[in-house]
């Protein structure tokens, strides 16, 4: 038996609230599907599977809230037969659905067999429809101004967990290096000239990817510090600071950048933003990122002096682009990196960005 | 197509991309982008929705023309004139 539990999604969570089953009993999973949709301080998340396997039983209802690590439902591994305790042995797992609550359901386009019944036997009865539909309809509701404001404060409280934990675990040191940036802007601009308004690359795409693949050079800028232990990361998850119209901020993942063209990472950079504005991030994009990327040069900053997000062990920032050059700065964990390779990292962003069609 | 049309259109894009805008509280005299705060990412996805509402195609050395909600205007008004 496989237990699916409330994932940690980032260093600043306690707790998350289920919002929505997206499998029932019965459902075969795939590792790396989407199963669950859960709440976090800073966003709606879409929580993949880590494993293939059956649909056993869903364990939390939507609308409860519970602790990083509380089983949320069981998956059958693959083979794997159910445990004959509850009902006759061999009966296939499926949930008992009255026939009353079944037509309610219908009418209230409410899933029946996924619901946890209150029943005699666990059979799904009527009200335990009707429960679900209310809480469905208050999840996907509009949020209020008051509601807006509630969560704003509650992202503000995350962000100052996370922040205050950075501060007061990791020894910062931090690095700036101006780097001439007028071959990458004539590349970029010959470059779009020739895509369609659609597919129109953005300078940020270019420091995301130097990031990725200087850090490949890096291992110890590129990874988690984890009980007393630096483990570098086997590829480039490169999170992207992103900040929220309606106030503060979130950093999901770009995956394996790396390995990605140019135009990939664009595609998934543009993707990210638009769904963490959207508010429908994934799990496993929250909770992975290898190094993070901030771009502050939008207002006009020249030079920017980070913190890191634990427990990532760097942070890479840009400023304005001005007079054909930017400043990259780093803030590195002092635990893990001196600055003497921190100064070599950074130098090697700044040569990458002299090719720009090579990234 | 009426400059009036096109004014609801381009307000109607820019409050999907900034839905806390205020079309009243837009100043004539100042670059919208910097009033409403678009990064770099929300003007691009501006502009692509206006591409692909109106068909115009605007090349990125033409953002330079693209400073007032006015201007922007113009700008459109020329482009849909040329089509």
């Amino acid at each position: 038996m496989i237990e699916f539990t409330m994932p940690s999604l980032g260093a600043d969570m306690e707790q998350g609230k289920l919002i929505e089953w997206k499998v029932k009993p019965g459902d075969a999973v795939r590792r790396g599907q989407v199963v669950a949709v859960i709440e976090t301080p800073k966003a709606a998340v879409e929580v993949e599977s880590w494993h293939d396997g059956t649909v056993h039983e869903l364990l939390a209802q939507p609308g409860e809230t519970l602790p990083v690590g509380a089983v949320l439902a069981r998956w059958l591994a693959p083979g794997e037969t159910p445990p004959a305790a509850a009902g006759a042995p061999g009966a296939p797992a499926r949930a008992r659905v009255s026939p009353a609550a079944r037509r309610r359901a219908a009418e209230l386009g409410v899933d029946a067999e996924a619901l946890a019944g209150t029943g005699p036997e666990g059979a799904v009865t009527v009200a335990d429809v009707e429960r679900a539909a209310a809480e469905k309809a208050a999840a996907v509701a509009p949020r209020a101004p008051a509601d807006a404001a509630a969560r704003a404060a509650e992202m503000r409280r995350a962000i100052a967990a996370a922040m205050s934990r950075s501060k007061r675990e990791i020894p910062h040191y931090y690095l700036s290096e101006p780097v001439p940036l007028a071959r990458a802007q004539a590349w970029l601009e010959a470059e779009n000239a020739r895509r369609p308004l659609s597919e129109r690359i953005l300078m940020a795409a270019l420091f995301i990817k130097a990031t990725a693949l200087a850090a490949r050079e890096y291992p110890e800028m590129n990874g988690h510090f984890v009980e007393g232990v630096f483990r570098p990361a086997e590829s480039a998850h490169v999170g992207v600071a992103i900040s929220l119209r309606q106030g503060g901020l979130v950093a999901p993942a770009i995956h394996d950048v790396q390995a990605k063209p140019l135009p990939e990472v664009m595609r998934a950079l543009a993707d990210l933003v638009r769904r963490a504005r959207a508010g429908t991030l994934r799990a496993s994009e929250m909770s992975d990122p290898t190094i993070t990327v901030t771009n502050l040069g939008e207002g006009g900053v020249e030079t920017v002096f980070g913190v890191i997000y634990p427990p990532q062990v760097a942070l890479v920032g840009f400023g304005a682009v001005r007079d054909g050059r930017v400043v990259a700065s780093l803030s590195g964990d002092h635990r893990v990196s001196d600055g003497h390779r921190g100064a070599l990292f950074l130098g090697t962003i700044a040569r990458l960005l002299q090719e720009p069609e090579k990234l | 197509m009426t400059r009036d049309q096109l004014r609801t259109i381009v307000l109607e894009e820019l409050r999907r991309i900034a839905p806390e805008t205020e079309p009243g509280a837009l100043r004539a005299d100042r670059p919208l982008r910097e009033q409403v705060d678009l990064d770099s990412m929300d003007w691009l996805n501006f502009l692509v929705a206006l591409h692909e509402r109106l068909g115009v195609e605007i090349p990125e050395a033409d953002y330079a023309k693209l400073g007032t909600l006015e201007q922007i205007l113009d700008y459109l008004v020329g482009k849909l004139g040329e089509a």
